[in-house]
């Protein structure tokens, strides 16, 4: 489901989140289906040598990439319009679907075939299109099921991992009149056969773009099924729609990046197809588009790239390894976040492209367990960036009653023998709070609810701390006056 | 929707907008968290790259034995033939096997001496100077050299010039690779090196695709398909 | 050696028997235990909240109480993260940012100190049972602790110690987190429970508190039999 933007974004995750993390049968689809990845994942990456230094050094040359994005987004764009590409520079969503738009009016295009792109998602530009008349079908498996379903992606490296086959089965016998089957081969021929046709028929195809490699001038697309390499190859007019991030400085950083991008998203060693493009068909040349778009989108990045603090967030690479470690992601699933990008990386980047009062919640739904920073291939600080966004969205308008609270809160905790007769008066507490137990005047009732609420001590740990050393020092006397 | 001039596709866009806004943004540093390992002449971490990735081995033997065994899990067909004429006898044998009946291949040294060996009564259709999509896409088989085949992961690395150009290698459902033993590379960086040394004079081709496997998905419920939408056979056919 | 304990408040006031346990296996060991009584709480709730102005003036309390210590050792790796990980960042520019880098070279969470400061991995201890042992994320991802905890528990005289498949995950407490979002909270805590029943364990075990307050929230509404104890308990026992 879209994220509907009338709904507060908050308050739709709020009741998304509940009923999701009630939802048994889907978490365990969910679970199942990231137990394979983590296999995999752990075999691939105990085959690397050296993990930790790879990972440094592929932090390293995102780091450089994003601190001088306008020195290599030129360079990139030198390179490549030398060879007869254009290059088109969007400030924001409505610029670069306009662009796409009056291209297919103007090219006269009727048909189009788009392998995955998130920048597409970000920037709802299948809506768009479709709005305007044209035909367009995504290609990916994953992606033409879940346009199919009339969903957005799940999840922006497995789009429709939450749907068991007979779901998809049952989707499929709807909307192509195909017969049922059990069988995920016999599911994946029947999209295949679907969507041959659309490759040559379609005159236009719109990819996303995994890097912009900037001394070479090309774009570079990971893959696993070839439609992407279809879409880019067949129709006369391509268009690689892709954020001003994804910069690389050197083509010879892909021999780091490439492995580690397929390790850390499916823990495969490469992905079935990694390709480089420089432009639209060269003189002498038997194939390719005629014409090769790029649009570099910005739509608030450049707001992410002006906090140092938080930069880093744009050096992630889409590998999706933090969505499939994450326990809030495995719980409340995909949809629920309500955002282009899922999971860790998403809540960390959205308040900065989105607002971050209005998606700020998104920080706060994290125990901050850190599985996403530890698993990161690049290395981002990923859940000490939702402390910052925590903090920040707090300095900028904190909540009342929150105020209030840790205000309260920091005035006992400043004030030690008001604290330590806090802690003598806590077990009296308890035992009125039978009283009130399950009742809305329970102040813990939101724990209570699920899980059991341990009884306070009878006596504090510094009371007995304080009887023993007393005992102690007694003992010591005494052992010196024998002596 | 009324295209506003910003948008039009013969403008660029907010070009100098948004290079404005970099500049801006980047103004304060960003502190470098993960330091890499550099090599003392200040040298990019590429030189390293090698040291951390899974061990490729040190000779050609245990070079080719990791292809082959990659090749294996990636559910590549490898066969190693003594000449063009036997790796002919295998494509005439699945041909048989799969009631081919056209072939799209390109000229090339290789290409062309299998090409020689192969029975008449298999049709070609030639890429070279351009093709017919729709005859493209009901060919049975795509033919190709490639540019280099990568030990590390198990790839094939084809380009436009070296392999029939973007498509041939992707359209038809079963892609056969004809190639020289000595044009295994180690790995990646191995293969990029050699891709700009080769290319210094005229630019890197307009299209480089590392291909690794038959096409796949593990799209519905992770389990792996393969022939998602490219080739769902790969072959590759090792000449001395 | 003198030893500064750093009980956090809801050790202090849920689990004093951890804390008390700590003082037992130190003082046996031959070290004495100190426990400066202005301590009150890291500060931590309204840093994970985003209140770092409060934070700081809770943090900064605790910069003054543990001034004078040689060493200090937190029960809880989350509060000792705390100070060893996140005061560095809370005060960095601030006048204070002295005093909490040195706080935080001399903090240590419990299992670490034992067997990389004292070098003990052997604390004599008898417990019979057969247990699994939780990491808690902060200790695990922000301080590096995993070996240590389990070096010490195989020295644990009829300790039969299994892993779980889960043992990485988060029990789903996070603070602030388990009362604002407690459905999303609850489920993590189903998975993580789920995982400790399937190892046939009669005891978890974690080095820290805050966990084992979720854990055993969970297992006692819905399971009961599996207890849960923190790893100074265990190690104190004779």
């Amino acid at each position: 489901m879209q994220a509907t933007d009338e709904a507060p974004p908050s308050s739709q995750f709020h009741s998304d989140a509940d009923r999701s993390a009630n939802d048994g049968p889907r978490r365990a689809a969910v679970y199942r289906a990231l137990s394979n990845y983590k296999t995999a994942r752990d075999r691939t990456g105990a085959t690397f040598t050296d993990w930790k230094s790879a990972r440094a050094a592929a932090s390293t040359i995102k780091h450089e990439a994003v601190n001088n994005l306008d020195k290599y987004l030129e360079q990139f764009e030198r390179n490549f319009t030398a060879r007869g590409g254009k290059v088109f520079w969007a400030n924001d969503s409505r610029q670069a679907r306009d662009y796409i738009l009056n291209l297919a009016k103007e090219k006269n295009v009727k048909a189009i075939v788009k392998s995955k792109a998130m920048t597409g998602e970000e920037i709802h530009l299948n809506e768009a299109l479709v709005a305007e008349g044209f035909g367009v079908v995504e290609s990916d498996l994953g992606e033409f099921i879940q346009q199919l379903k009339g969903e957005a992606p799940y999840h922006f490296v497995f789009p429709c991992m939450h749907l068991r086959r007979d779901e998809i089965s049952d989707l499929f016998n709807r909307e192509l009149g195909t017969a049922k089957t059990n069988s995920p081969e016999e599911l994946t021929m029947i999209a295949r056969k679907v969507l041959r046709r659309t490759y040559i028929e379609a005159d236009m195809g719109i990819s996303g773009g995994n890097f912009i490699v900037a001394d070479a001038g090309m774009i570079s697309i990971t893959e696993n099924e070839g439609n992407a390499r279809l879409t880019v190859g067949v129709p006369r007019i391509h268009v690689a729609l892709v954020g001003i991030e994804k910069v690389v400085p050197r083509l010879g950083d892909l021999a780091l990046l490439l492995p580690m991008l397929a390790t850390a998203g499916t823990g495969q060693h490469l992905t079935g197809y990694n390709s480089m493009y420089g432009g639209p068909r060269q003189p002498g040349e038997n194939d390719g588009p005629e014409e090769f778009h790029v649009v570099l989108l910005d739509n608030h990045r450049t707001r992410l790239l002006a906090d140092p603090e938080q930069r880093d967030a744009l050096h992630c690479i889409r590998c999706g390894a933090c969505l499939n470690v994450c326990p809030i992601f495995k719980n409340i699933g995909g949809h629920t976040y309500g955002t282009t990008y899922q999971g860790p990386i998403g809540s960390v980047i959205t308040p900065h492209f989105r607002g971050l009062q209005d998606w700020k919640h998104l920080s706060g739904a994290s125990s901050l367990c850190g599985a996403c920073t530890e698993t990161c291939p690049v290395g981002i600080d990923i859940h000490h960036h939702l402390l910052r966004n925590r903090r920040n969205a707090v300095t900028q308008k904190p909540t009342p009653l929150e105020n209030l609270m840790w205000k309260a809160f920091s005035f006992l905790m400043r004030r030690p023998r008001l604290y330590s007769f806090a802690t003598k008066v806590a077990p009296l507490a308890a035992k009125l709070h039978p009283l009130v137990q399950g009742t809305l005047a329970d102040p813990v009732r939101v724990w209570t609810d699920t899980r059991d609420f341990p009884e306070p001590a009878a006596e504090s740990f510094r009371t007995q701390f304080k009887r023993h050393q007393s005992t102690r020092a007694s003992q010591t006397e005494s052992t010196n006056t024998t002596r | 929707m009324i295209a506003t001039s910003n948008s039009s596709t013969s403008s660029n866009g907010d070009r100098t907008q948004i290079l404005a806004k970099i500049r801006e943004a980047l103004r304060e540093e960003a502190p470098l968290k993960h330091p890499a390992e550099r090599s003392a002449g200040g040298e990019p971490t590429t030189a390293h790259f090698r040291e951390w990735l899974p061990p490729v081995g040190s000779s050609a033997e245990e070079r080719f034995a990791l292809f082959a065994r990659l090749s294996e899990t990636l559910k590549t067909e490898l066969h190693v033939c003594t000449d063009a004429a036997q790796a002919a006898a295998v494509i005439a044998s699945i041909a048989e096997q799969c009631e081919w009946k056209t072939v799209a291949l390109h000229h090339g040294e290789l290409t062309d001496a299998v090409d020689r060996a192969l029975p008449t009564s298999l049709n070609r259709v030639w890429v070279d100077n351009g093709y017919d999509k729709e005859v493209l896409e009901a060919c049975d088989a795509g033919l190709s050299e490639c540019e280099l085949l990568v030990a590390q992961t198990g790839s094939v690395c084809v380009t436009g010039p070296s392999s029939g150009g973007r498509v041939l290698s992707v359209l038809p459902p079963h892609h056969l690779v004809v190639a020289r033993r000595s044009q295994l590379v180690t790995d990646l960086t191995e293969a990029y090196a050699s891709l700009a040394t080769k290319y210094r004079e005229t630019g890197y081709p307009s299209m480089i695709s590392f291909i690794t496997g038959p096409s796949r998905t593990g799209d519905i419920e992770r389990i792996l398909v393969l022939g998602a939408h490219g080739p769902k056979r790969l072959t590759v056919l090792l000449l001395p | 050696m003198r030893i500064t304990l750093f009980v956090p408040c809801f050790i202090d006031s849920l689990y004093p028997n951890v804390a008390m346990s700590m003082v037992k296996i130190f003082e046996q060991l031959g070290h004495s235990v100190e426990f400066p009584e202005n301590q009150t709480c890291c500060g931590q709730p309204p840093f994970n909240s985003g209140y770092w102005e409060e934070a700081r003036s809770v943090a900064s309390k605790q910069l003054e109480a543990f001034k004078n210590a040689d060493c200090i050792v937190s029960g809880s790796g989350s509060c000792g993260a705390m100070f060893k990980v996140f005061y560095p960042e809370l005060f960095h520019g601030h006048a204070l940012e002295a005093e909490a880098k040195a706080l935080s070279a001399k903090t240590w969470e419990f299992s670490e100190f034992l067997v990389n400061k004292l070098n003990v991995s052997d604390v004599g201890a008898r417990f019979e049972g057969r247990a699994t042992f939780h990491d808690g994320c902060h200790g695990l991802r922000e301080l590096g602790t995993k070996e240590a905890p389990r070096t010490l528990l195989r020295a644990v005289k009829g300790l039969e110690l299994v892993e779980m498949g889960e043992a990485e995950s988060c029990c789903g407490f996070g603070g602030t987190f388990a009362v604002k979002y407690p459905q999303i909270s609850t489920a993590m805590a189903e998975v993580k429970c789920t995982s400790i029943c399937e190892t046939k364990a009669d005891y978890v075990i974690s080095n820290d508190s805050s966990c084992l307050m979720q854990i055993s929230g969970w297992l006692n509404r819905n399971v009961g039999s599996v207890k849960c104890m923190h790893l100074a308990e265990v190690l104190a026992a004779r």
